[in-house]
């Protein structure tokens, strides 16, 4: 047989919304695999070229280097006061904020409400990791009751620190919100929900039916002190029984999407 | 267009329609919420886009977000609300962009009042954000100067990529004069008629992103000098500044806004007692008319800075004029407009060789205030 007569089929490749470059996340950061998520969702839409990003503050302050759209920078927890005003003058693009949990559910906790309450056309995706990744691994309001991080040394003490906020089932209960959901991406089954998730926040928005937000629970495992492993296991068995997986509002009109 | 009866806020409002606004974003808070009250059924009217955001903070970073796809855009507000605009205003004179912001002036600090005041002339003028940046600040003295002022703001924004600060105090947002209305221009199409560096889609072209931070400090340092030598040229072109009765004045009054305009009622009056004396009204705070008062330094013998601040607009005044003549102070505070009569003293004193290089105005001024409380 000659090397000719062998049928070859791509069946797997970067996406043309994911740029092609080197990675400045850590090893095992589970950031990565989010924005090839967005990626692979903007490539099959085939909405590239009509959506501009909103990179928020944090280690995602970069995603424009890797997700090959337009994009401007939001000051810390201002990414869906920003968005708002993209959309507004240019009703007819995609525009979504990539925002980590520091950012959305503490600075940002205002204007991420207001954006919802508005129903602002708009999607969030949103990285929850328990702590602020780029400052070096402080307390966030996601972080776990009893976590240690480097604001909370002993562990998170509820009584002195209060508690973690679940950010999309508060954002679900505003009527502005059409799609508040949470996935996870510490296995290939739930990456793959995950996609299919952020790619129903898009369609809402393509429908026009207002406010979607994704979260996706993430790791650390620099600033949590694990491998990537070890930090992928304590996702699973600490993270989701604070923060289930589910579907906290999905209006009826893309309720029996299927992807 | 006919001259008709408007109020200072309202006028300002049509005068940025009128100038081609896209969108506006702001927040109610006296005495600047007739601003958004009018674009709130303007701007939808013409299919324009109107947000009433969650707060200051939220209508500044959807006017950072607007400014990035090359929209005509602005918001308005007041002291405590402009306070809290500053990280906004700071990012967008990072990212280099163009907008506008009305700022109508009310007594502080914290929650003050609702009365006119100056008092945000050094958070406006030089800059209450962080980092190295200037805007452009215009300060009209009349309901007509503020619609002439907002419709050239936006172009000045957009030549320069700054932000244009329209600075004016609660009273002449509330009163009421009569103002002619520039024509209607039409409203810039996006993206087809975005600028080159507007973030609009990167349909059919490379990909643009557009952002404020450069993690290289040689970047950073390249950028701030960038911006610097664009501002360069606004100093060079568009400083703007009226002088009345200046050409034989032994005696100049400095004032801008509502302070110059009651300045110019006292150095009237002055002239009519014999008094040769002027008024220097700044209309560029951001920049400063300091070639114009350089050389009023050499004509008259004293100065006298009349504001409604505690001698913000002094300490421009003073390091202009470098000790050359005497400067003096007339200052009224926390939403309390100077008296004609109050400036002629001061004229009057001025005329009668009262004004020294000894020691701080401030303090001169801050012993005549003592007898009033």
């Amino acid at each position: 047989m000659v090397m000719s007569d062998i049928q070859e089929e791509v069946v797997y490749q970067r996406p043309v919304s994911l740029e092609n470059t080197v990675t400045h996340y850590c090893p095992g950061c589970t950031h990565g695999t989010a924005h090839r998520l967005v990626a692979e969702v903007l490539d099959e839409m085939g909405i590239r070229e009509k959506t501009i990003g909103v990179a928020s503050v944090g280690c995602s302050v970069f995603a424009y280097n890797y997700i090959n759209t337009d994009f401007v920078q939001a000051p810390h927890g201002r990414a869906p006061a920003m968005a708002t005003g993209v959309k507004r003058v240019m009703p007819d693009r995609f525009v979504f904020t990539y925002q980590g949990d520091g950012d959305m559910a503490s600075i940002g906790m205002g204007e991420i409400v207001a954006a919802a309450a508005r129903g602002e056309n708009i999607t969030v995706i949103f990285i929850n990791n328990t702590n602020y990744g780029m400052t070096g691994g402080q307390m966030a309001p996601t972080t776990l009751p009893g976590q240690k991080t480097t604001s909370s040394p002993t562990g998170r003490d509820v009584e002195v620190q209060g508690y973690p906020v679940r950010a999309v089932e508060l954002l679900s209960t505003l009527d502005g919100a059409s799609y508040a959901v949470r996935r996870s991406l510490h296995d290939p089954k739930n990456i793959r929900m995950a996609k299919k998730a952020i790619r129903t926040a898009f369609e809402v928005q393509a429908r026009g039916l207002g406010f979607s937000v994704v979260e996706l629970l993430s790791i650390c495992p620099t600033n949590w002190g694990m491998t990537p492993d070890q930090a992928l296991n304590w996702l699973e068995q600490h993270m989701i029984p604070y923060y289930p997986i589910g579907d906290f509002k999905v209006h009826e009109a893309i309720a029996n999407l299927r992807f | 267009m006919a001259r008709e009866l408007w109020k200072g806020n309202n006028a300002i409002a049509e005068a940025a329609v009128r100038a081609g606004l896209q969108a506006y974003f702001g927040y109610p808070i006296t005495p600047q919420t007739e601003l958004l009250e009018y674009l709130s059924w303007r701007m939808p009217e013409l299919g324009r886009a109107f947000v009433q955001a969650e707060s200051e903070l939220g209508a500044v970073n959807m006017v950072y977000g607007a400014a990035c796809t090359g929209a005509r855009v602005m918001s308005s507000s007041s002291s405590p609300g402009v306070s809290l605009m500053m990280e906004g205003l700071s990012y967008l004179a990072g990212t280099e962009l163009p907008a506008v912001l009305v700022d109508v002036m009310r007594g502080g600090p914290g929650l003050g009042n609702i009365a006119p005041a100056q008092g945000d002339y050094n958070q406006i003028v030089h800059g209450g954000g962080h980092g190295d940046y200037n805007m452009l600040v215009l300060a009209p003295s009349s309901v007509q100067e503020a619609v002439d002022l907002t419709y050239i703001s936006f172009d000045l924004a957009e030549k320069y990529r700054v932000v244009t600060v329209v600075l004016l105090d609660g009273s002449i947002g509330q009163m009421m004069e009569p103002a002619e209305m520039p024509e209607m221009r039409p409203v810039r199409r996006l993206p087809e008629e975005a600028p080159e560096w507007a973030v609009t889609g990167a349909m059919g072209r490379q990909r643009r992103v557009l952002s404020s931070i450069y993690l290289q400090p040689p970047e950073e340092e390249e950028a701030n000098l960038r911006i610097l030598k664009r501002w360069q040229q606004v100093i060079a072109n568009e400083v703007r500044c009226k002088t009345y009765y200046m050409e034989d004045a032994r005696f100049a009054v400095v004032g801008f806004g509502s302070a110059g305009r009651v300045a110019l009622s006292a150095v009237r009056a002055a002239r009519a007692e014999g008094i040769p004396v002027g008024l220097v009204r700044p209309i560029t705070l951001n920049p400063f008319p300091e070639k114009i008062l350089q050389q009023y330094a050499g004509q008259v013998e004293s100065m006298l800075v009349v504001e409604m601040s505690a001698g913000q607009m002094l300490e421009d005044v003073r390091r202009v004029v470098q000790g050359r003549v005497p400067v003096e102070l007339c200052a009224r505070l926390g939403g309390i407009m100077p008296l004609p009569d109050e400036v002629l003293d001061a004229i009057r004193s001025l005329a009668r060789g009262e004004a020294t290089l000894e020691g701080h105005p401030r303090d001169r001024w801050l012993q005549r205030m003592s007898l009033l409380y």
